[in-house]
């Protein structure tokens, strides 16, 4: 026996040292034809009306650039996949979508660990990908094929940081994270940065939570003990809405605050009254009176029975329509050409605002601030994007407190682009006259 | 000390429902020697069952909205729901593998299990839903920052009752005297003239209908269900029984309470003492290793020796 | 010597065999066969899972020790070679690497991190297995479920190896965020594992496993699942035995992870108690006690799964023909076929295209003449997403009609392929058919459990 497997050992070394390294490269020509889009999402698991939403989106704008004639003369179609919200089938779902569907994108993830578990295996295929919300930064990092048409973590942490500091006032902060998230750990990192390093506030509790958690209680009892003005909660809808319930329920009476993964219609089946009083940072507000905005809205809803469209779907929205973009701009989808169509997006007019990618392959656009109230995400304020992660702002762009949008002028984004560590040269044009332009008359809700 | 109290208060809370899910599991073990997988998921099911009752009173009795008769409805419909669930799973999958080997028996529990988690993923999806609040949520301020809300209250008052209904049964009943025949000997009991099949499918039943109670009061505590809830709350339940003492039932209540509290004292407490809170689901576990080797047979196990 | 040579040349093949199959996965092909990337994932999986219900069933079959926490020796073995991969190797890699070539210090790196893999495996088996192994049946069966699940929620508590969010490259111990640059370690996993490791690591699993089952260890194994008390009595060191058993299992699973830990990141998700009982559910089907059983289970679980999202309809006619063609045999009677079919592997042939062809005519008439599915459809929505559903019904309903598995304790080899031609009535009954008595008077071995807890 012991021969036997020496024996098997031998060969099995020597025919191993030959075929170890055996890579694949993938078809990079254009196949011609209808162009095919996959689109990968948590349809039926925890998270599924996020890859409903993303779905939603996509086929909309696939559907309305068919109907107008497709990109260049052919039609999109996009084949639709299922990850169940677990990275590791939202690898096995990319590798069949680019390998045996043979499709020439994607579009995915919105949480950011599966986006991060699947981008390696369409970074190596070199079939583009552009995420259309996943914010935690190592996303892109993955390789230049990694795109998305969002803002990112450290934008949006030390947004809900300022908002805190500047307009709730708040020097205690309480964090409560989702230790399964890279979204979560990420933005409380960011948050802290800028809440503690910056707008020198406190920290006066840090607690986990595990995603599928029930029971809230234990880590809400010792942020209550720790007297916090505000609580950060960047997680996502179906756990957040338990936390507000049963936060209220411990009579805990400071303000949630949270970020784009609250954005669900399920969060107010979830959390209920509790909920009023919040605040979250969000990519765009149903409630904006622009044109554009309100004619995506009407249009969603006619086709959708009724469903408003949260930011999710709006994002989606906007990465189709920026891939589609591309693909006219590269006139086809040879990967490399496709690539660094992709990369030049500049000045896009999406629904979500004016989308230019930077240098790191990052959206850079404003946020807004939303507040919950009555089962509605009402509009609060505009956070621009005044300084990268990890510099410091510029001299125009320090007023921090204007650049929350006090007044119709505080239309200083082209200022605050040019200090931005990370931010390219591809945003400084332009001013983004769409959503400031309406700003003053959101600040009214 | 108002944080303590808060935190026994969540403990006991989040226990008392463990305790009401382990009492199934023991019951089921002392009469078939059988871990039932799925007993947890029949939890789920009461929730879920919970779930379309809310709703189906609402548009068809216009009990709309929070209401003691509503609540009365969904929980002891979800109850009868879940005990005809459960003996049905006893009927159609156990019962024919009772004669085998108890690893066919452990298999088939993990295949039942498995089969209502994915009859409902696919059904409904895997998302979680938020439950139609039944009570009006009050929360009363005990002193300092300690407070208790009325859902607490009512997990309390009511897994209290269903525990003494319970206790009433199995040994003023004639039923729970049969019960415990056959948990004691089961041929035995069959020579004595008693219906096993029967008795068995009602353990089973009663076993259900206590868990879907669980289900029903956990929903109404932390409003959202899916299908998958019943995984780890039915694993730390099946704990809590064998702490307690497999087939003891008051070692049920006691382990599922104990579990309860130590898991949220970790929450609360362990980062004093360099455990971090995400220690919570390996609190249960720890215990039933420790349990299991130091004595197997449970805190009650050996001191009474009636199985139900 | 002859017989060494042979043998010789049966691992020359066997690796020669595997080889042509990589080759065959890679986007070139191997004389323009391609196998696509998708497919390539499931073969992977596959013979992971088939290191995983191989080695499981030494315990599980064999030694009748029911475990159901080998998924979290998997997750020693993915997490520890990953560790040292990403935070020990690479200056090694490099040194080698300058001496050798990238190609060989890789390989001979990927070995060394797989042993350590199974080492630090079975290490742990060893921990586990002293204590629990005292304790019998169901209580065994929990506390090997308590452990994996202990070591699971270890894993998440760790930042070093990325905690709850997975482990792909280098991490901040304190914040538990990606290092800044590759001064620290390696920033993401490098992906060693390619079929041809699979493979290799597959074969030597199951011959060693083999080996063991019918060396005198093997014997001993297989006295503790008939009876421990007897084999105590015979003067077998049981304990000895059932913790020999149960760490080499566990050194296998290690190396299972260990390969899986350098082909997708290792991510706790990936090892929950749900995915041991997958690996159980695996031997189960295949049969307990039967190798070429654990074998035949984990590709058949692995690919179900998958060619249900897109054949659905499809694996629901197969699977509720069997009791059909099982009853239409029965009505026919075996007496009233052609001599040539009446026994041994002509029966067989016969039964599987009898059974094919119903297939294709049941398809032709239910789907494109009916169009049932569309129907159904429209009932119960897409019937792909019920797939897990029809999986889990499966195992019931094996349990309820055949418990000890397709094989039992059997092995398919070319033996058993003459026996059958030999024995005038075949008496190896399809699927639902077989009933209870015969398969236990067939096998009486294919109980293990039995009796454990009733002494």
């Amino acid at each position: 026996m012991r021969r036997t497997l020496i024996a098997l050992g031998l060969t099995a070394a020597l025919v191993a040292a030959s075929g170890c390294t055996s890579r694949s490269t993938n078809n990079c020509t254009d196949p011609g034809g209808v162009i095919k889009v996959g689109v990968y999402g948590d349809l039926t698991g925890q998270t599924s009306s996020f890859g409903q939403s993303t779905r939603n989106g996509s086929q909309m704008a696939a559907d309305e650039i068919n109907a107008a004639g497709g990109i260049n003369g052919r039609q999109v179609q996009l084949i639709l996949e299922d990850d169940q919200g677990e990275p590791g089938k939202a690898a096995t779902v990319v590798g069949k979508l680019v390998n045996q569907d043979q499709v020439r994108a994607l579009i995915g993830e919105v949480a950011s660990s599966n986006s991060i578990a699947a981008a390696p295996t369409a970074q190596e295929a070199k079939v583009p990908m552009i995420s259309p919300s996943s914010t935690n930064p190592k996303v892109t990092q993955i390789g230049d094929y990694i795109f998305r048409v969002c803002f990112i973590d450290p934008f949006q942490g030390e947004v809900m940081a300022k908002f805190a500091a500047n307009t709730l006032k708040a020097k205690r902060a309480a964090i409560l994270f989702d230790s399964n998230s890279d979204y979560s750990k990420g933005l409380i990192q960011f948050f802290k940065s800028s809440f503690v390093d910056k707008l020198s506030g406190t920290v006066v509790a840090e607690q986990a939570y595990a995603q599928r958690d029930r029971d809230f209680t234990g880590q809400l009892t010792q942020i209550r003990s720790a007297n916090p003005d505000v609580i950060y909660v960047p997680g996502y809808y179906q756990e957040v809405g338990v936390i507000a319930k049963q936060a209220k329920q411990l009579g805990i009476k400071a303000p949630l605050l949270g970020g784009d993964g609250w954005d669900s219609p399920q969060l107010w089946d979830l959390g209920g009254e509790a909920l009023n009083g919040s605040f979250i940072s969000n990519h765009y507000s149903v409630d904006d009176p622009s044109p554009v905005i309100q004619d995506f809205v009407k249009r969603y809803k006619a086709k959708y029975n009724g469903t408003a469209p949260d930011a999710l779907a709006a994002l989606a929205y906007d990465a189709m329509m920026v891939l589609a973009d591309a693909i006219k701009r590269a006139n086809g989808t040879e990967c490399a050409a496709l690539r660094d169509a992709i990369a030049q997006t500049k000045d896009f007019k999406g629904i979500t605002g004016v989308i230019s990618l930077n240098a790191d392959r990052n959206a850079v656009k404003p946020a807004v601030v939303l507040e919950l109230r009555d089962k509605r995400f009402v509009y609060k304020e505009t956070i621009n994007p005044d300084s990268g992660p990890g510099t410091t702002a510029s001299p125009a762009a320090s007023t921090s407190p204007a650049n929350t949008n006090a007044s119709p002028t505080a239309n200083s984004s082209p200022a605050g682009n040019t200090s931005g560590g990370n931010t390219s040269a591809a945003n400084k044009a332009a001013p983004n006259t769409m959503r400031n332009a309406n700003a003053g008359n959101m600040n009214k809700p | 000390m108002d944080t303590f109290v808060q935190q026994l208060i969540n403990g006991l809370n989040v226990g008392a429902i463990y305790a009401l899910i382990a009492l199934g599991y023991t019951m089921v073990y002392g009469i078939l020697r059988l871990i039932n997988f799925a007993h947890g998921d029949i939890y789920m099911v009461g929730a879920f069952a919970g779930y379309g009752l809310a709703y189906f009173i609402a548009a068809k009795l216009g009990l709309a909205g929070p209401s003691w008769a509503g609540l009365l409805i969904v929980l002891v419909g979800a109850m009868i729901v879940a005990a005809l669930v459960g003996m049905a799973v006893e009927r159609f999958a156990y019962r024919p593998v009772r004669k085998y080997s108890r690893m066919t028996t452990l298999i088939t529990a993990i295949g039942v299990s498995l089969l209502i988690e994915n009859l409902f993923v696919a059904r409904y999806g895997g998302q979680g839903r938020g439950f139609p609040q039944l009570l009006q949520d009050d929360t009363y301020r005990l002193f300092g920052n300690a407070a208790i809300s009325k859902s607490q209250i009512l997990i309390f008052v009511v897994s209290i009752a269903l525990m003494l209904l319970l206790q009433w049964i199995i040994y003023k009943t004639k039923v729970g005297t049969a019960m415990r025949a056959v948990s004691f000997n089961l041929n035995s009991a069959k020579l004595m003239g008693i219906n096993t099949n029967l008795i068995i499918t009602f353990t089973f039943a009663l076993g259900s209908a206590l868990a879907a109670a669980a289900g029903v009061l956990t929903a109404q505590y932390s409003p959202t269900i899916d299908p998958l809830m019943g995984i780890t709350t039915g694993l730390k339940a099946f704990v809590a029984a064998v702490l307690g003492g497999i087939g003891n039932i008051p070692g049920a209540v006691l382990g599922g309470l104990l579990i309860g509290v130590a898991e949220t004292m970790v929450v609360g407490y362990g980062a004093n003492v360099g455990i971090a809170s995400t220690y919570r689901d390996a609190v249960a576990f720890a215990i039933l290793i420790l349990v299991l080797l130091l004595r197997p047979s449970g805190l009650l196990g050996s001191t009474v020796q009636e199985k139900v | 010597m002859p017989k060494f040579l042979k043998r010789l040349v049966v691992a020359v093949v066997i690796g020669l065999a595997l080889f042509a199959l990589n080759m065959a996965m890679s986007k070139q092909g191997l004389f323009g066969v391609g196998i696509d990337y998708y497919k390539v994932d499931l073969i992977k999986m596959a013979g992971i899972n088939i290191i995983l219900a191989v080695s499981l069933n030494l315990i599980n079959g064999f030694t009748g020790q029911f475990s159901i926490g080998h998924v979290g020796f998997m997750a020693v073995g993915a997490y520890s070679s990953a560790y040292l991969t990403v935070y020990c190797t690479q200056g090694l890699e490099e040194k080698l690497a300058s001496m050798m070539g990238a190609n060989a210090a890789a390989i001979i790196v990927f070995v060394l991190v797989i042993l350590a893999g199974a080492l630090a495996a079975a290490i742990a088996g060893l921990l586990v297995g002293i204590p629990t192994l005292r304790l019998r049946g169901d209580y065994l069966a929990i506390a090997t479920l308590g452990f994996a699940e202990i070591i699971r929620i270890l894993i998440t508590n760790i930042n070093k190896v990325g905690a709850a969010t997975g482990f792909r490259g280098c991490v901040d111990s304190v914040t538990g965020v990606t290092c800044p640059d590759a001064s620290m370690g390696r920033l993401t996993i490098p992906a060693y594992t390619n079929f041809m490791w699979i493979g290799t690591f597959a074969v030597i699993t199951i011959v060693v496993i083999y080996n063991i089952v019918k060396s005198d260890t093997g014997r001993a194994l297989i006295s503790i699942r008939e009876d421990e008390l007897a084999a105590q009595a015979m003067g077998v060191n049981t304990t000895r035995f059932k913790v020999t058993a149960f760490v080499i299992s566990a050194a296998f699973a290690g190396i299972a992870g260990a390969l899986y830990g350098h082909w997708r990141l290792p991510h706790p998700a990936d090892f929950t108690f749900v995915r041991s009982f997958e690996i159980i559910i695996m031997i189960v089907l295949g049969g307990m006690g039967s190798i070429t059983g654990s074998i035949l289970g984990a590709v058949v679980i692995t690919i179900l799964p998958e060619y249900l999202r897109s054949n659905p309809y499809e694996v629901v006619l197969l699977l509720t023909l069997i009791p059909i063609v099982a009853i239409l045999l029965r009505v026919v009677g075996r007496d009233r076929l052609p001599k040539a079919l009446r026994a041994g592997l002509g029966y067989y042939a016969f039964v599987l295209v009898a059974y094919a062809l119903l297939f294709v005519i049941a398809r032709l008439v239910l789907i494109n003449v009916l169009s049932l599915d569309i129907q159904l459809q429209r009932v119960i929505g897409d019937i792909s997403n019920y797939r897990l559903v029809i999986y889990s019904a499966l195992l019931i309903g094996m349990m309820l009609t055949r418990p000890q598995g397709v094989f039992g304790g059997r092995e398919f080899g070319f033996s058993w392929l003459k026996r059958a031609q030999r024995r005038p009535e075949g008496d190896e009954p399809s699927g639902a058919t077989a009933g209870v008595s015969i398969a236990e008077r067939d096998d009486p071995t294919s109980d293990p459990g039995k009796d454990l807890e009733n002494r």
